[in-house]
């Protein structure tokens, strides 16, 4: 099993249709896969141990991505926006590599020793092939991509997806060549996303044309998604919101006659937002997909049938699943207590999944699984009654209060249900008497003002007095990843 | 002839341009033919002719599965023969399709 054979696939049945545009750069099926057998000849002449690429989205993306897989070494996208430090600390992790980039990023790059420099234009436009094109390794175990977690806890670790957990879930969940001729998805997410990944491994599989965008920026991707008469988008909750004020602030109407399905995921949906997305967008199929890096992408997805009932339903049961993450796709979900026994409907634990997309494997650490094949996501939920999946937070993120478990995610609902604050993170800071306490940093909306005894006594109003953040500060504004993850070990140092 | 058949091993047809990778399949010997006859290796040249008195095509992206299901192809080039394992006819797995989240 290789991931190639996704390409190989592709290029067979539909070696015409167009597979990526990216700006004036348009390129079918079958040139794609021949700028990846190029590719993958040069990878093997260099002697590269992994392939990787620290680059912003391009056609190079995919073309690395298949190469790696021809030539048989793993695909290593990096971070493009990590600190010179942080990325030469990547690089030398994966020498001896054969490493494309682009002269904005090349720049940030160390000599290492084995570590070779290919820019994205040569990259691209490498001898053909002379000989016979290179066939696909068949061991369903080599690796296939790895990805450096995004460390909002700490220090990166590798994550290992192998070309079984991949292909799985590629084979297991998409119907080949599904997407009609006139098809398009805009991909915004960067290249070292596992969204990212998943969304060039599944457009493929679709036969379903990508269009490229090299970041984000409501407008622009407005304008991409009419010129292209995008069908289908995978936007990150925060993007999703930008593009819904953007739409509200111009009152500008949508105007996006070829958009079919919106799907979301990534982080937590504001409620909020995903109200206001279906009002704006009533045609368009809502998804809400949730994975992680070390399931090859979506686990559980709410459908477009579930956001509709959702919205339309009298009962608080079926109404409340707005905020739920959906069913298990390919997958078995389980929750447990942190002493590893199973819970029940509407028991709150950890969540745990099995299945063969799941790899739950990093690079010196090994496999996360138990004996029984089980992965701790660390994320907490319950599912109800029916299995639909809610989540409350990262384990890593509750505040453990003189024994008694908090969850951030409750109190920060409530703070922001105040008129005043526009955004909020809430997390454990060190405290003699109880060992953590609750903290809450708060942004207000411009020109707004509270004391923090206000907003003290709305969380014991509406929580308990154990759920009350003993400090409150104020931020022009709270730090998140790109994907719009907020970055709780950055704002805990706040408080110590 | 009976042959091993390990995830990720990839056949072809002797007599047709089907070409198979075995998705998964448990331990032991299987009879996999195509078209009439037994599939070869991807790099050996194949030689015979088509018989397609046990049924038609095959088709690319369409997944092969036993009457268990303990046995599932991927096809990933579609041809003339059908896909015959240990005697009978193998059959198209209806997929679970989800609704494009990526």
């Amino acid at each position: 099993m290789n991931i190639a054979t996704i390409l190989d696939m592709a290029a067979e049945a539909f070696g015409d249709r167009i597979g990526v545009v990216c700006g004036e750069a348009r390129l079918s099926y079958a040139e794609l896969r021949n700028a990846a057998w190029n590719a993958a000849e040069a990878i093997k002449a260099s002697g590269a141990s992994y392939v990787a690429l620290l680059d912003v989205t391009s056609p190079a993306a995919p073309v690395a991505l298949f190469a790696a897989a021809y030539a048989g070494v793993p695909y290593v996208p990096l971070n493009y926006r990590l600190t010179k430090a942080e990325i030469n600390e990547l690089v030398a992790r994966v020498a001896p590599a054969y490493l494309v980039t682009s002269p904005d990023y090349a720049r940030l790059v160390d000599a290492h020793a084995g570590v070779t420099l290919v820019d994205r234009q040569h990259f691209m436009a490498l001898p053909a092939i002379t000989g016979e094109p290179p066939i696909p390794g068949d061991d369903p175990r080599e690796v296939a991509v790895q990805l450096f977690t995004s460390g909002t806890t700490g220090k990166p670790k590798a994550a290992i997806l192998r070309h079984e957990n991949l292909s799985s879930y590629i084979f297991g969940t998409i119907e080949f060549a599904c997407a009609e001729e006139d098809d398009a998805i805009v991909v915004t997410v960067p290249p070292y996303h596992i969204a990212g990944i998943s969304a060039v491994l599944s457009s493929t599989y679709a036969c379903r044309r990508m269009v490229q965008l090299d970041g984000f920026e409501a407008g622009s991707w407005l304008a991409a998604c009419r010129a292209e008469k995008v069908s289908n988008a995978f936007l990150v909750p925060t993007m999703l919101q930008r593009i819904v004020d953007h739409l509200a602030e111009r009152n500008e109407a949508v105007n996006m006659p070829a958009l079919r399905a919106l799907a979301y995921g990534g982080g937590k949906m504001p409620l909020a937002t995903i109200q206001k997305a279906m009002a704006l967008f009533p045609g368009v199929d809502f998804t809400n997909a949730y994975g992680l890096t070390e399931t090859s992408s979506t686990i559980a997805v709410l459908t477009p049938d579930d956001h509709r009932a959702a919205a339309t339903s009298s009962d608080p049961a079926v109404r409340r699943r707005l905020g739920s993450v959906g069913k298990p796709g390919a997958v078995e979900i389980e929750i447990r207590d942190d002493d590893g026994k199973v819970l029940g409907a509407e028991e709150a634990g950890l969540v745990f999944v099995r299945g063969p997309q799941v790899s739950g494997e990093y690079l010196s650490l090994g496999s996360q699984l138990d004996a029984e094949g089980w992965f701790p996501t660390k994320d907490c939920g319950y599912l109800d009654a029916e299995g639909y999946l809610f989540l409350d937070g990262r384990s890593d993120d509750v505040i453990v209060r003189g024994g008694e478990n908090i969850s951030p995610g409750e109190i920060e609902d409530v703070l922001l249900g105040h008129a005043a604050v526009a955004d909020v993170a809430v997390v454990a800071m060190p405290d003699q008497q109880w060992g953590e306490a609750v903290a809450a940093a708060i942004v207000l909306k411009p020109g707004s003002s509270v004391q923090v005894a206000e907003l003290q006594a709305l969380v014991k109003d509406h929580l308990r007095s154990s759920r009350v953040p003993q400090k409150i500060i104020f931020k022009d504004a709270l730090p998140y990843n790109e994907t719009g993850k907020v970055l709780r070990r950055v704002i805990r140092l706040d408080f110590v | 002839m009976a042959t091993a058949l390990k995830a990720g091993a990839r056949f072809k047809s002797a007599v047709c341009d089907t070409q198979v990778m075995v998705i998964k399949a448990p331990a032991g010997e299987h009879t996999l033919q195509c078209g009439g006859a037994d599939v070869v290796a991807p790099a050996v040249a194949g030689s015979g002719t088509l018989d397609t008195t046990l049924g038609g095509e095959t088709l690319i992206g369409k997944r092969y599965v036993n009457a268990d299901e303990s046995v599932e192809l991927l096809c990933t080039k579609g041809g003339q023969g059908a896909l015959v394992l240990n005697g009978t006819l193998m059959e198209v797995k209806q997929a679970k399709q989800l609704p494009s989240s990526d």
